[in-house]
């Protein structure tokens, strides 16, 4: 990303309480913690072409986190830009699930974590391109051609690994363990996300939900796998800005550069 | 200096002809169908692009080499806009451009559009070989060394080979 600022930003200003800006920006840290996570992975892929389908996913990602911040950083006005939107927000700032955040774990984690949040994403999208904002609209209708080959791809993954051998199978059962309460907030709205759907342009996510988990039965049952119970108690907090300890660790490794060096570019 | 009142637009798209994508040099950004339009607004140009994937990293080389040409060229007031809607498309590609691809050794596009879907494990269409023109091929990859492409490979002449995805 290029950074345009030349002083680091306050951040009292990110508190506009004005749910398009809070809107956009979940949706922004949602891509850009997730590409992240996925980025992790480049040059340590099990096999090349699997490193360079999830290096791909991230670059997928983060573009679709750029528009988001960029649209945002234009809302917001005054001195706002992707770079400070995305740098120089603290970790109560971030408004990301906690699902985009938790660590690869194996590359059974990765891949099942990736088709939670594609098969959520997927849906998301093909209702955020109807939405009465034009701008979050053209990003949503341009992100879901490529969030449909990320679906495909961990889908894919997630039914190799499940009917595969007993330690896959066994990898992604423990998978499954690790992240299953951490699927329950993706379709718990947060205010803004009321507000948003109220004032049109934001989708009501609680109603993804029956969708989401018919896909998600679909490929389980492909994959030989146990569907657990949907209405298991529910990690939440990341989309209010309660977070795990990971996320800490993910920002001071972004965000070292330009908060050692403000306004630092390439 | 070209004065802006006497801007012929097909000029413009004519000096584009010459710019291409880095990644995938044998094409200009009119091969690629990335240009949506070409317009004199306030006597400054008005060039409108749209990327082909959300996070191509070669956008900003693309409009920054959009910029020199149209300079180069004696255009001085020149805005460069992206839009994301409607969405780029495999299907606005030139067939010069689909058979120039080919020659350079990439599979192109189908003409027949099949564009993605969430199903599993779906029956790969055959992608001719660009070398052997051979169709018994098979995939290796969906996600090849750009966001474009895909990477299969040609059980006759055993090459593997990059296939432009139908998007
Ligand atoms: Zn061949």
């Amino acid at each position: 990303m290029e950074t345009n600022s030349k002083s680091p930003v306050s951040n009292s200003q990110f508190l506009i309480p004005n749910s398009l800006i809070t809107y956009t920006l979940h949706l922004a840290d949602n891509a850009l913690i997730l590409g992240h996570r996925d980025s992790e992975w480049c040059g340590h892929g099990p096999v090349l072409e699997q490193d360079i389908a999830i290096t791909n996913i991230s670059l997928d990602l983060i573009g679709q986190a750029r528009n988001f911040y960029q649209y945002a950083a234009q809302l917001t006005g005054e001195n706002a830009t992707e770079d400070t939107l995305a740098y120089l927000r603290d970790a109560r700032e971030f408004k990301n699930c906690l699902l985009a955040e938790l660590p690869n774990g194996d590359w059974a984690v990765t891949v099942l974590r990736q088709f939670f949040f594609s098969a959520y994403q997927y849906l998301l999208y093909q209702q955020l391109q109807h939405s009465s904002d034009t701008q979050l609209a053209a990003i949503a209708e341009k992100a879901l051609k490529e969030v449909t080959y990320h679906l495909r791809w961990s889908s894919e993954w997630v039914i190799r690994l499940g009917d595969g051998t007993s330690q896959s199978h066994q990898r992604i059962l423990n998978a499954i363990e690790d992240l299953w309460m951490f699927t329950g907030e993706l379709f718990k709205p947060a205010d803004y996300e009321m507000e948003a759907t109220s004032k049109g342009f934001g989708v009501n996510v609680e109603t993804l939900k029956k969708d989401w988990l018919q896909n998600v039965k679909t490929v389980f049952e492909e994959a030989t796998l146990p569907v657990p119970d949907e209405n298991a108690w529910m990690q939440t907090g990341g989309k209010t800005g309660r977070h795990t300890e990971h996320l800490g660790f993910i920002l001071a490794d972004m965000q070292f550069l330009q908060r050692t060096y403000p306004g630092c570019e390439w | 200096m070209v004065e802006t009142e006497n801007i012929n637009t097909q000029a413009i798209w004519k000096i584009l002809e010459d710019v291409y994508d880095p990644e995938v040099p044998v094409l200009s950004v009119i091969d690629l169908g990335i240009i949506r339009d070409v317009a004199v607004v306030n006597d400054e140009l008005d060039v409108t692009i749209t990327p082909t994937y959300t996070g191509c990293p070669a956008m900003d080389v693309i409009s920054m080499n959009i910029r020199f040409a149209l300079i180069q060229n004696g255009y001085k007031k020149v805005n460069i806009n992206t839009i994301l809607s409607p969405a780029w498309t495999t299907e606005w590609m030139t067939e010069t451009g689909k058979a120039k691809l080919k020659a350079y050794g990439i599979a192109p596009p189908k003409t027949m559009h099949a564009v993605c879907t969430p199903e599993t494990f779906q029956q790969e269409e055959a992608i001719q070989c660009p070398l052997c023109n051979s169709y018994h091929t098979k995939l290796i990859s969906r996600f090849g060394s750009t966001a474009c492409k895909a990477l299969y490979q040609c059980e006759d002449c055993k090459e593997p080979f990059d296939y432009f995805k139908c998007h």
